[in-house]
């Protein structure tokens, strides 16, 4: 189990060689990318500004990944994070869950991504052209992360 | 004493990225402390009224009002997250 937090770039196909190499049981690997969207909320994003609570993102990502290990069968997991100043088309998280099949790998990768989005420390400040604003948490990342309750 | 962080809009509102506070006898939660520093008045009391969505964490896990607070705890208020 990864997890990083960096200001540097990432590269997806280094990171899933790295995760599967040497390793004869892993038969699916599923990988997540988010990127900065050049729009939010109706207004042009110039840039934005990632800030964190070092520690606590690491320990809280770590807890994640292992509540995932709880409920599917999962080889090894990958959660690299970038924070600091981010431009429209960067890469800003990438979540890699390695599994011997593939609805193992689908389901926890698509669950650690929704509790990463409600539970771990980051906040977005974005710069439009009317200044720069802190993004407002979204109701609907709530809705993400509270359906894996019902689900097995 | 305890250290309470503050993070992203919370830190720019109320000026300070943490503080070390001793801790009033009579607070022994989250929520009490929460009270103590609405107290303070001014941004203070706008930023942590109960009607805000602040989040806090107690020794880096996420907590809650009635989440006990004693000396030595890292305590810190924030936004909702907004990451990923």
């Amino acid at each position: 189990m990864t997890v990083r937090i960096q200001t540097e770039d990432f590269d997806l196909g280094a990171e899933v060689a790295a995760l599967r190499k040497g390793n004869p049981a892993i038969g699916a690997i599923a990988s997540f990318v988010g990127v900065v969207r050049d729009v939010n909320e109706g207004d042009r994003v110039s840039e934005m500004t990632l800030e964190h609570y070092p520690g606590m993102t690491e320990k809280s990502i770590e807890q994640i990944i292992a509540q995932a290990r709880g409920r599917w069968s999962v080889i090894d997991a990958v959660v690299v994070h970038r924070v600091g100043l981010l431009l429209p088309t960067d890469q800003i998280v990438l979540v890699v869950v390695a599994a011997a099949h593939r609805g193992d790998a689908f389901a926890a990768c698509e669950f650690i991504m929704d509790y990463l989005k409600t539970q771990a420390p980051f906040w977005k400040k974005e710069s439009t052209r009317e200044g720069a604003r802190w993004v407002d948490a979204r109701a609907t990342d709530d809705t993400a992360a509270e359906r894996w309750r019902l689900k097995g | 004493m305890v250290t309470i962080l503050y993070f992203a809009r919370l830190k720019e509102a109320l000026g300070r990225a943490s503080e070390e506070l001793a801790l009033p006898r009579d607070v022994s939660d989250l929520a009490a402390l929460r009270a103590v520093l609405t107290g303070r008045g001014g941004a203070w009391a706008q930023e942590l009224a109960d009607a805000r969505p602040v989040r806090a964490a107690v020794n880096q896990d996420m907590a809650a009002g009635d989440t006990p607070v004693k000396d030595g705890d890292e305590i810190a208020f924030f936004p909702p997250v907004t990451g990923g």
